[in-house]
């Protein structure tokens, strides 16, 4: 066994003999840590949210606080890591501007949301950037947005960015059954700058702590962060049943919920080879492991379709820990990141100790949960083609805007110029066992005219696309007019060949 | 006015302070029941043997399998039971059932080392099932005639000749979803065994005594062997009234079988799975308006889904019946309401308890009316509020005098006016004639809710107050703190009564070896009940004191004022005597400085068994005025804007009575629109599965659905001279403004069709239910059930052999003498 611990608050602790499959929640709260608990176990309340030292999202060697969810991590995954808590924040008798804000507002009713907003709010506070309103923050899709313009001047104010920079999405993966929110945004728009003498944010401008490489047995379980991604491909190659990890967004669920206990599983997601993000003049690529949030930031906006996609994506606490190749390697037929790559013709390196391969994402898929990644293989980097599409959008349809699991995803990544539809790739999520290109929709768009005629058509050939399902999020019948409606929403909010984002007409 | 409201000029009551545990909350330091194990020695932790199966007899239990676990102590089973089998105070909940009544019934419990262990124990569990017919949803219940408990019946003048000579009749059906309470703390209890055999549990639990009870005669001990804490809740909303009983009583079966402490702590499947949630209810009814939209009748049968066992339903359903009305006289009435039977979770109490599932038949019966009678919805409501005629208040289809009726429309003129009602009426019908494929909708709705428990017995708190030599107050009182700032309240009711500053006054959490025999902290009615309590103890000690003071200054006892932490003789600038000299003058000369105060609610009396009487003290009022916007491709909305004026008597504590309507509004807005409760009622292997039983697919309310502009107002000049310190009861009225949002998404999905549209709404109206709602609207086919004509269809009748519920608590009722002679 080799770990080296975890600084806590700025004590070190030692993970000690834990089973793998132990959260970061448990641990913390084993550790007597009483502000981050336990309110879903999956990801979805952040009620267990706490901060991580990581690096910089852009990318110059400062660290950032980042919060995530402590129920869906190892804690294993967090040896040589920094982690700071609602407790370490500040005391009772000496609150934390955060905290100060949200108690005097009536923040907390209560009390057990309460730690886990504070670490979500507190990350954003400390976010490089925040206070100048110009910044990378996406600005949200909907009526007055037409999502490829994310930099609209004059919105840094709106609905869900406060004067002071504050994004309300830092909060989107935070449940409070108490109050209703108001008093809470209130709380995150009335904060100011950290003050200069502010141990947090100046240690920000350290650089983060590395990765180190992890080995934690328990009976036969193992958990093992290899040192680079030699070592991870021959694991991989050696021990068919591991279990790959980069954000446990998915794998935590699993383990919590559904009691899944691998007996090996390997953290991937400091490994640098993994962590690349270029834009080339012929393709953009994106290391699969990269978080979705790192990439949101650092394409700032490049990628509309993206830019569209990632604050409708879960949440942001799942973001700072989700990545695409975890999203891609479980296959799911309602994650959102398929559909947008589908429409982007992407394509994925898939890596393994006899090398590299390319596979189009299209061809990817083969049935429900079904890739045909081989068990030694992992997904290395995420490539999308160039030119982009002018036309992109990204329609979820959910109960719930922010963080919720769509029933139906269209992904639209079209080029229109003369007024004619030259391409069209169409991505669809939530409506077959995978992800899908609705194929016949787009023949019927290419060549036609960009008018409400061909829209209309086009609306009824997209909603026989697919096989829907009845579930508890949708009926089948809802989800085939979603698909309808989706192409005849699209005319609607762009009924014009689009041109102010400088794209060829 | 009375003793009881007044309010000196100096106060702690009145002050916008922040909740008494803020900057614990805000730090991770305040503490709820699991925290506690960290800090308990060689804790076994509980996990259930958890049924796949509606409805089975258990036909084989075999156990041993999950001893050979490593790590499993104890595997818990009927068997084990010392006292009596019996989770629930209606003797229909057994806590180890030998048939399974609905999916996910825990038929054992493994106790473990670990809590992996009794995970793997429980799973090593062997049970045989014979499978039984079941009944899932509220039809098949009505459609097998499965019914539990009474049927009573609310009604008043002559319903069917009133239909006859009504100009307009409709009638209809309506079925709509319960909710689940999704408090962010699961249930949990830790027990232990102290000395001589007494048991210790702490529970997350809104009704100590109750689960004290439970816990007793499951282990057949009595109730002075047993004491509950509970330090604190993460979230109750009625969730935590009646079910936690059976889980603190699991633990201390545990406890007491191996000696060790065990906590039980239910994951959030467990807990959705397992535990009770709002009613659903169906209804069926006909209505009779005259030419100028004045309700002239109504019948109704409402049908709650109760769930396999009766839990709270009937009280439930009793608040429900009495609540149809809301703020509208009908003057010829008749509800019905029965209690399905199904097989699901035993459903219990939940913010506004039956109120919002009466009201909202009303509120769906006007606004879907209101089209056919050619009537905007807000005049049709405001023309049918009660009033007062010829200095007579309008009375109650149950017999009680509606007593400051003009409130009903202070706050709808108010809001009216500070929402700018009329203008953005004008602005969102010109953006409505613009935008084809987007539609706005403003709806206003009122609030009329009955404060104190309909069971008059429940209208009874106590409270203990200590004053230490050093001038230092601690307060216990029955009540628990679940984040709706009680104990903050408090806090300001004992400051106020002795005259102290707020710092000299501590709280020590609520144990039944404190203050007994408490009823729930439900009903709304916390503040106004242990309010009047911790007030009479501390004016117990006041009293003593302004003795002592008196000599102390040569003055007459009745002039003596506490201001501030100082003894004042009245008309005397000369100094007084400061609290701490009293008090501890007091201590030397052998005065008492405890005392233990006692609150009922005068005036109360109903019959069960005719649905007669007046059971509330009051009612709090409020109106909420609510803009939404729906997006015609997807019946996606947003919630634009939101003013509400509230009533709250003389608020107690600004802050905290806001964030309660706020979080009301929330809340409730999220059970109409968005929570979604869906039960597996195919014929498939997984009949009778919650399919929603995780975060991840029931969603509540998050920040996104938060209004974008919210603005909240407490009704002034609203003084309460029937509760402490002028004040009303704020815990559950406000959830019912989010009517308000339903009707404004039904007048947002009609602008989709042409004017005079009468629009169904299935509740919740999730983005799908508006988007089917708006697409009837455009292709303007009625498919709903509202049907025109005399004399409609008659809903259900009651079934003449259903019990009467006669409580044991109205048969005791006997006319007690003034026994609390108030200072």
């Amino acid at each position: 066994m080799s770990t080296t611990g975890v600084s806590v608050n700025g004590k070190k602790a030692a993970l000690g003999a834990i089973p793998p499959h132990t959260t970061a929640l448990d641990w913390l709260r084993d550790l007597g840590m009483t502000g981050a608990k336990e309110g879903c176990a999956e990801g979805e309340c952040g009620a267990c949210a706490i901060m991580v030292a990581r690096p910089a999202t852009t990318g110059d060697p400062s660290t950032e606080w980042v919060a995530v969810n402590a129920c869906l991590i190892p804690a294993a995954g967090l040896d040589g890591q920094e982690v700071l808590t609602a407790e370490g924040l500040g005391t009772p008798t000496a609150l934390h501007p955060v905290q100060h804000e949200m108690a005097v507002r009536g923040g907390s009713q209560c009390g057990y949301c309460t730690p886990g907003f504070i670490c979500s709010m507190a990350a954003e506070y400390y976010r490089a950037g925040r206070c100048q309103p110009q910044s990378s923050a996406p600005r949200p899709s909907g009526p007055e947005h037409n999502g490829h313009d994310p930099n609209q001047p004059g919105a840094e104010a709106d609905a869900e960015h406060g004067p002071n920079g504050f994004d309300l999405h830092a909060m989107s993966g935070n449940l409070c059954r108490c109050t209703g929110y108001r008093p809470i945004k209130d709380a995150a728009f009335a904060l100011g700058e950290p003050s200069a003498d502010d141990a947090f944010a100046a240690r920000r401008h350290q650089p983060p702590p590395a990765p180190v490489p992890t080995r934690l047995s328990f009976g036969s379980a193992e958990f093992i962060r290899p040192a680079d991604l030699p070592s991870a491909l021959q694991l991989l190659a050696e021990r068919p049943d591991a279990v790959l990890v980069a954000g446990s967004t998915d794998w935590g669920v699993e383990v919590n919920i559904r009691g899944s206990r691998a007996s090996l599983v390997v953290a991937i997601d400091r490994l640098p080879e993994l962590r690349e993000l270029s834009a080339g003049a012929d393709e953009i690529r994106l290391g699969a492991a990269l978080t979705l949030t790192e990439i949101e930031r650092r394409l700032d906006g490049e990628v509309s379709l993206l830019a569209e996609m990632f604050p409708q994506f879960a949440s942001r606490l799942i973001r700072n820990g989700a990545t695409l190749g975890g999203n891609l390697g479980t296959g799911s037929p309602i994650g959102d990141a398929p559909p947008a790559l589908l429409a982007l013709e992407a394509q994925l390196v898939l890596a393994s100790v006899d090398g590299e391969r390319v596979v189009p994402l299209e061809d990817y898929f083969t049935g429900y949960r079904q890739s045909v990644r081989a068990a030694n293989e992992l997904i290395k980097e995420v490539r999308i083609p160039r030119p982009l599409a002018g036309l992109t959008a990204f329609h979820k349809i959910a109960k719930r805007r922010f963080d919720d699991i769509s029933s139906v995803a269209v992904a639209f990544a079209l080029d229109v110029s003369g007024g004619v539809v030259r391409r069209a790739c169409i991505g669809l999520g939530g409506v077959a066992a995978t992800p899908i290109r609705a194929r016949r929709a787009e023949a019927a768009l290419v060549g036609e005219p960009w008018s409400r005629e061909t829209a209309r058509a086009a609306a009824d050939v997209m909603a026989a696309e697919g096989t829907p399902l009845d579930d508890h999020r949708a009926s089948a019948d809802y989800r085939a007019a979603m698909l309808g409606q989706a192409v005849l929403k699209l005319f609607a909010e762009n009924p014009l060949t689009p041109s102010r984002n400088g794209v060829p007409a | 006015m009375s003793h009881l409201s007044q309010r000196p000029d100096v106060a702690e009551v009145g002050k916008a302070i922040p909740h008494e545990s803020a900057a614990l909350h805000v730090t991770g330091h305040a503490l709820y029941t699991d925290d506690l194990v960290f800090r308990t020695k060689d804790v076994l932790h509980a996990w259930p043997v958890q049924a796949s199966h509606p409805r089975a007899r258990i036909t084989g239990l075999d156990i041993e399998p999950a001893y050979a676990v490593a790590g499993v102590v104890r595997v818990l089973t009927a068997a084990d039971v010392p006292g009596t089998n019996d989770a629930g105070v209606k003797h229909d909940e057994p806590l180890f059932p030998d048939e399974v009544r609905f999916f996910g019934h825990a038929v054992c419990w493994v106790l473990g080392e670990t809590l992996e262990a009794a995970r793997l124990g429980a799973a090593a569990v062997k049970v045989d099932y014979e499978p039984l017919p079941s009944l899932i949803s509220v039809k098949e219940a009505i459609a097998a005639h499965a019914f539990q408990g009474a049927q009573p019946t609310v009604e008043r003048g002559d319903v069917t000749t009133a239909i006859d000579q009504s100009a307009h009749v409709f009638s209809g059906e309506f079925e709509f979803s319960g909710q689940e309470h999704f408090y962010l703390e699961t249930h949990c209890a830790l027990a232990h065994v102290d000395e001589g055999g007494q048991v210790f549990v702490q529970s997350s639990t809104q009704h100590p005594s109750e689960t004290q009870e439970i816990v007793a005669h499951v282990l057949g001990l009595h109730s002075h062997e047993v004491t509950v804490q509970c330090l604190r809740m993460g979230g109750g909303f009625g969730g935590k009234e009646m079910q936690p009983h059976g889980f603190a009583a699991i633990a201390a079966l545990g406890s007491v079988l191996t000696g060790r402490p065990v906590r039980l702590r239910l994951n959030r499947t467990q807990d959705l799975t397992m535990t009770g949630k709002r009613h659903g209810f169906h209804s069926q009814w006909r209505v009779g308006f005259d030419d100028d939209g004045m309700i002239q009748a109504l019948e109704a049968t409402l049908t709650a889904d109760g769930g396999w066992s009766l839990d709270l339903s009937e009280p439930v359903l009793a608040r429900a019946l009495c609540h149809i009305d809301n703020a509208y006289w009908i003057p010829n009435i008749r509800v019905t309401g029965r209690i399905a039977k199904t097989n699901k979770t035993s459903q219990t109490a939940f913010r506004g308890f039956g109120g919002p599932q009466g009201m909202i038949v009303i509120e769906d019966i006007l606004g879907r009316c209101a089209p056919q009678l050619g009537l905007e919805p807000a005049a049709l409501r405001r023309r049918n509020f009660y009033r007062s005629v010829d200095g007579q208040d309008q009375t109650t289809p149950y017999g009680q005098p509606v007593r400051h009726p003009e409130r009903i429309s202070a706050v709808w003129d108010e809001v009216h006016e500070s929402g700018e009602v009329a203008r953005r009426r004008e602005e969102i019908e010109r953006f409505n004639a613009e935008h084809p494929d987007t539609k706005r909708g403003l709806s206003v709705t009122p609030v009329k809710f009955g404060i104190s428990f309909n069971l008059t017995a429940f209208n009874q708190a106590g409270a203990l107050v200590h004053v230490y030599k050093d001038g230092s107050v601690l307060i216990n009182h029955g009540g628990t703190e679940m984040g709706q700032g009680l104990h903050t309240k408090m806090l300001q009711v004992a400051a106020t009564t002795l005259g102290v500053p707020l710092a000299k006054v501590r709280l020590a959490p609520t144990r039944t070896d404190k203050v007994p025999n408490t009823s729930a902290t439900a009903a709304s009615s916390g503040a106004d009940l242990n309010g009047g309590a911790v007030k009479n103890a501390c004016e117990q000690i006041r009293g003593r004191l302004e003795q002592v003071a008196a000599s102390g200054l040569g003055v007459a006892a009745a002039d003596i004022r506490f201001v501030d932490g100082e003894a004042q003789a009245l008309g005397r600038s000369a100094p007084g005597l400061s609290w701490g000299e009293v008090v501890r003058t007091a201590y030397f000369q052998r005065v008492q400085l405890s005392a233990a105060g006692y609150y009922r609610t005068e005036g109360l009396h109903w019959d069960s068994s005719v649905m007669h009487g007046s059971p509330f003290k009051y009612f709090a009022y409020g109106a909420a005025a609510t803009e939404v916007e729906v997006d015609g491709f997807t019946g996606a909305y947003t919630t634009r804007r939101v003013d509400i004026v509230h009533d709250v008597g003389d608020s107690l504590s600004p802050l905290i009575d806001i964030g309660q309507i706020e979080g009301g509004f929330v809340q409730g807005a999220g059970w109409l629109t968005l929570e979604d409760l869906r039960w597996d009622e195919s014929d498939g292997p997984m009949r009778g599965r919650l399919s929603t039983q995780a975060a991840s697919t029931y969603k509540l309310p998050s920040l996104s659905e938060m209004p974008l502009d919210f603005r909240v107002t407490l009704l002034e000049r609203a003084h309460e001279e029937g509760a402490v310190y002028g004040s009303k009861a704020v815990g559950e009225p406000p959830l019912m403004l989010a009517f308000s949002v339903r009707e404004a998404l039904r007048e947002a999905a009609a602008a989709f069709g042409p004017a005079g549209t009468s629009v169904d709404l299935a509740s919740p109206a999730t983005p799908e239910a508006v988007w089917w709602a708006l697409s009837e609207a455009r292709s303007s086919h009625d498919k709903g059930h509202l049907a025109e004509g005399k004399p409609g269809a008659r809903p259900d009748q009651p079934d003449p052999d259903a019990p009467v519920r006669v409580p044991e608590s109205e048969a005791a009722q006997v006319v007690v003498p003034q026994l609390l002679t108030e200072a």
